[in-house]
């Protein structure tokens, strides 16, 4: 029921929204929870386990009742707090967790079968036998749980991430952060002010004490003002990490209708100076029997929608508390005309002056009332009573918001005189609490604490502030007398999002699960949506009476990030689709795609698979033709992935011989040499070739798997082993396009493009030459196996040359090849790639142990020569050739014919393979124990994937041409 | 977390690559027994508390760092150049 003339909300401004398909109208400035409970809805939510009529228990994210799926467009947003949730016009939401409606749900009969579903149910229950675990069981125990539903699709809205930084960060806005944020920015500190709430003033706004809105309006009216002054509002920190930095999730878009220019949220990375904490204190619900019927909530609940919302939640209110600040709340809605039946003070020596009836030794012991609260009954000084009433206010004290605090593992310390735990200083570097966050619960004690940690902090970073004069605030002192559980013979609720008991508590203790964590995982108490923000203390205060131990001894569970949810579509954002990983391009991409090349992954970048022409319908055609075009005319291939590194310096042959396992020093300028390069244990890194350009200058090549981990490792053998060396290099890989042009007619194809022709240009040369006047880089070198050149030009001249080396390979029978063909006619020359070089090959194993020069220190050298990583039990690279034409796979294993297949018995695996159309025949590259020595053998091939098993000759890995006689051609 | 460059000055873990014990600065000498190498290559002590290792500043400026934190509070103690570091020449 609405409340003329109270309440922050725009009365002009009325706002329509459907609630499980019935339309309301509220007012802007309205969660979903203050315009339900206007418009007089008690019922919003079923429970978790039992399926219990639920109401709105608070006023803030740590609602543990008040769930429910918004739906907006495509998405479906489930256990979305109402009382978080602002309406807008249009605005979707249903109730969840019910079926087939909210009233009548069916699944109510839980609630009768309580008895049963008592802690440890799931683990008692569903034991025996094993064969129900996956059957049965499983669908059986996730048709039950969960809240909400998720819809089936992908996840199509957008969100957005961000990082910020700041001297100071103050966590909340109410007294003691506003104070803070006051403090820092008039000293000149960059201050960021975060506020999970759309409205800052914290408990300010709800309170209606001394202080007020006008206090709020002229403080965040000057702090709007500082250019220093970052007012982040709808932004909840969420998680402390190391180092001051924050994270925090803003609702951009969730509070608006359908915006497409609008992320819903965005995900923040806060790097702060110093930090200070100043979220508050919530306060904690008392446990009696039937404590959870709509209609029941926390005091300063009510407070809020009295003041910030104009709304009361019920006609005849009582009040059950055990402290003096919760009468705030009855008193209030009195002046605003509320009939109060009864405040029930579980105090004997509180006071009974009101202006209404007090009774003191009160407890409530039951609740009547089937989808809204309807009677209260128990006992007080005078005796029994039973109450009439539809709103029961509950105070139990109050828990500073302490988990930001305890995120990097520090624990809260007890405060036995405010019965509650609190944060100390040091648990996160650079952060401090303040106010109510610290145990500091009076409106003056906030705002001079948050003034003091804003002086300390900005003092840490170096500056210098003064506390401004602090306002006339209400100093009242916090009295309170400890009360966890009304004891009964029913159900007490703890915590409510997980329909967790003081029975299941206390049988979790009997039955030894004492510890505070054991507890939780027993009964669940802790583990909803919630986190146990409105239950933990209570449940371990009910743990410790059970236990006999003191409240301080048994200690609180592990606070973890984020404190409030985080929907993944927030922490991935940027990460959908293409944004997952960067793309590169080579300059060859768009004329490869236009010629109805398919592309493939290769890193990050994107290589063309093979080049279809008319009438082939699968990729082995593609692939074969391109493979005999290639070793009967021309072929061009884009190769700019490789990578390319550039070297100089008067030590820069040093340098290569120190990092390659053959001599660089020795290698005359115009020429190019394979070089292999081991990692520091033994096993190779990488291999590729390096052209001498001149005396003092290299350009290394390295494959395109490898050629981010070669960089970092030259970095490193230079930075850590020989920093004081001349020598500089830098990666210019996407400087140069970079094109093989392959094949018996390679020569020509060249001669009729090039300024100038190259009739005497042997292999493993290096040259410049020029194309229509461009500057362009050529080398004698091959991959195929054919006589080929490697033609490089600066990046602007690729897509161009492309084209052009294109055309005129046509004329001559040829044309481009892909990566398809590529692999085939490496493998027919027996050439590695990192399939093969997979990290845990050394170079014996591939047959180039006496690439390891003896006569020069490298990288790799003496662990190389460890024992074991030679010899004869070394699985060594061979080729391998099915006796009859049948197909095989690579990662398939080998066996001694007559031996078990078993993984004893295992003789290597395959590592490439293909069907050879120069050979015509399958061939394979494998590493076979002692396999040099067994050319001309043959082995069993199995393939436990493909299911095949099939006689191979085992062979040299260069099939085709081994004498080089065409490469050298 | 956040590390500081010397170069670059304070920036997100997510520009470094992280590589592993200081123990690899510590080459051996050629020649040495293979215990030495075994001992560089292979031999950690965990410590829970001050550790030093290499961190590479990829996205940066290309230097590594030889960093020297806390494991237990995970606080960064110090951050210097590798190739600044007295001994660092081979
Ligand atoms: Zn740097």
């Amino acid at each position: 029921m609405r409340i003329a003339a109270k309440g922050l909300i725009d009365r002009t401004k009325p706002v329509t929204f459907t609630f499980d398909g019935k339309s309301y109208s509220g007012f802007r400035g309205d969660t979903l929870a203050s315009a339900l409970m206007a418009n007089g809805v008690r019922l919003v939510g079923r429970s978790f386990k039992y399926h219990r009529p639920r109401g709105i228990l608070t006023a803030g994210p740590e609602e543990p009742n008040a769930m429910v799926e918004v739906l907006d467009g495509a998405s479906q947003s489930p256990n979305t707090r109402a009382t978080v949730q602002e309406i807008y016009d249009g605005l979707a939401a249903q109730s969840q967790n019910r079926w087939p409606s909210l009233r009548y749900d069916l699944l109510s009969v839980n609630d009768l079968a309580a008895p049963f579903l008592s802690a440890g149910f799931y683990y008692k229950t569903f034991m025996w036998p094993r064969a129900f675990w996956e059957g049965i069981y499983e669908p059986l125990i996730r048709r039950a749980a969960g809240l909400g539903r998720l819809k089936p699709q992908n996840e199509t809205a957008s969100y957005e991430k961000a990082f910020a930084f700041c001297d100071l960060l103050v966590i909340g806005s109410g007294p003691a952060g506003l104070m803070a944020a006051l403090t820092a920015a008039r000293a000149g500190a960059d201050v960021i002010l975060a506020e999970q709430d759309s409205v800052m003033g914290g408990r300010l706004l709800s309170d209606d004490g001394t202080l007020g809105m006008p206090w709020v309006d002229a403080t965040l009216a000057e702090l709007r003002a500082l250019p220093n002054v970052r007012l982040m509002a709808r932004t909840t920190v969420v998680g402390a990490y190391d180092q001051g930095t924050y994270a925090a999730l803003e609702r951009v878009g969730l509070h608006l209708p359908a915006a497409p220019h609008l992320p819903r949220e965005c995900f923040w990375r806060i790097v702060a100076g110093q930090s200070i904490l100043a979220t508050g204190a919530l306060e904690r619900p008392i446990a009696f029997d039937n404590n959870d019927r709509p209609g029941i909530m926390l005091a300063s609940a009510a407070l809020t929608y009295l003041n910030r919302f104009g709304v009361v939640p019920g006609q005849k209110v009582t009040l059950f508390a055990n402290n003096d600040h919760a009468r705030q709340a009855v008193r209030q809605l009195m002046a605003a005309g509320v009939q109060v039946a009864a405040i029930l003070d579980s105090r004997a020596d509180a006071s009974t002056v009101e202006d209404c009836p007090v009774y003191l030794s009160a407890a409530v012991t039951d609740t009547q009332g089937r989808h809204g609260l309807t009677e209260i009954s128990g006992t007080h000084a005078d005796g029994a009573f039973k109450i009439d009433t539809d709103c029961l206010l509950m105070s139990g004290g109050w828990n500073p918001l302490v988990n930001i605090a305890c995120h990097q593992n520090a624990r809260p310390i007890w405060r036995e005189d405010i019965a509650a735990f609190v944060p100390h200083s040091g648990m996160v570097p650079g952060l401090t609490a303040a106010g109510a966050a610290n145990g500091a619960f009076s409106t003056h004690a906030a705002l001079r604490e948050g003034a003091d940690a804003a002086v300390a902090a900005l003092t840490d970073l170096g500056r210098t502030a003064t506390a401004p004069d602090l306002p006339q605030a209400e100093d009242a002192p916090y009295r309170l007398q400890p009360l966890w559980a009304v004891p009964g013979k029913g159900r007490a609720w703890l915590d409510f999002a997980n329909d967790v008991t003081v029975k299941d508590v206390k049988l979790a203790a009997q039955e030894g699960y004492t510890s505070v964590e054991h507890m939780k995982r027993y009964t669940t108490q802790g583990m909803a949506p919630d986190q146990g923000k409105n239950s933990n203390v209570s449940a371990l205060a009910v743990l410790a009476d059970a236990t006999g131990r003191g409240i301080a001894e048994t200690g609180t569970t592990t606070f973890r990030a984020p404190f409030t949810p985080v929907s993944i579509g927030a922490m991935g954002a940027g990460g959908q689709g293409a944004g997952f990983a960067p793309q590169r391009y080579m300059t060859s991409d768009q004329a490869s795609r236009d010629r109805g090349a398919p592309m493939i992954e290769a890193g990050l970048w994107y290589r063309p698979s093979y080049f279809p022409k008319p009438g082939e319908t699968t990729w082995r055609q593609s692939c074969d033709r391109e493979v005999l075009m290639v070793r009967s005319a021309v072929g061009v291939a884009d190769v700019s992935t490789l990578g390319k590194i550039d070297i100089q310096g008067p030590d820069a042959a040093r340098f290569l011989d120190f990092v390659y396992t053959n001599t660089f020093s020795t290698l005359p300028v115009g020429r190019v040499r394979y070089g292999l390069m081991l990692r520091e244990d033994g096993f190779v890194l990488d291999d590729g070739t390096t052209a001498r350009l001149g005396d003092t200058h290299y350009l290394m090549t390295t494959t395109t798997a490898a050629a981010g981990q070669v960089m970092r490792h030259l970095d490193f053998v230079h930075q850590a082993y020989c920093a004081d060396w001349q020598v500089r290099f830098i990666s210019v890989t996407e400087s140069w396009a970079q094109f093989a042009v392959a094949g018996p007619m390679a020569k020509m194809l060249l001669n009729a493009l090039l300024d100038q022709r190259i009739d005497d240009f042997p292999f493993m040369t290096y040259g410049e030459v020029s194309v229509e006047g461009v500057k362009a880089r050529l080398f004698r070198i091959s991959f195929s196996g054919e006589e080929g050149y490697e033609i490089a030009v600066p990046t602007a001249y690729g897509e161009a040359l492309f084209r052009d080396l294109l055309a005129k390979a046509e004329t001559l029978g040829g044309g481009a090849y892909g990566m398809e063909a590529l692999n085939v006619m490496r493998i027919e020359k027996g050439f590695i790639t990192h399939a093969e070089i997979h990290g845990r090959i050394t170079a014996f194993d591939i047959g180039m142990a006496k690439m390891v020069a003896s006569k020069k220190d490298c990288i790799g050298k003496a662990a190389s020569q460890r024992p074991g990583l030679m010899g004869p039990d070394r699985e060594q690279l061979v080729g391998l050739r099915p006796v009859t034409k049948t197909e095989i796979g690579a990662g398939a294993h080998l066996f001694n014919l007559g031996d078990k297949v078993e993984r004893v018995n295992d003789q290597g695996y395959v590592t490439s393979v293909c069907w050879s159309p120069t050979m015509e025949s399958y061939l394979g590259l494998a590493f076979l124990k002692d396999g040099r020595a067994r050319h001309g053998q043959r082995v069993r091939l199995v393939d436990h994937m493909r299911k095949t098993d099939v006689l191979c000759e085992v062979t040299d890995p260069v099939f085709l041409d081994p004498e080089g006689a065409k490469l050298r051609a | 977390m956040r590390l500081t460059c010397p170069l670059c000055g304070t920036r997100d873990r997510r520009e470094f690559y992280y590589s592993g014990s200081e123990d690899y600065l510590n080459r051996p000498a050629e020649g040495a027994p293979i215990e030495a190498w075994d001992d560089m290559l292979h031999l950690r002590t965990n410590p829970a508390g001050v550790t030093k290792d290499l961190w590479y500043h990829e996205t940066g400026c290309g230097s590594w760092l030889l960093v020297t934190r806390n494991t237990v509070t995970h606080a960064v103690l110090a951050t210097e150049l590798v190739a600044a570091r007295k001994g660092g020449a081979a």
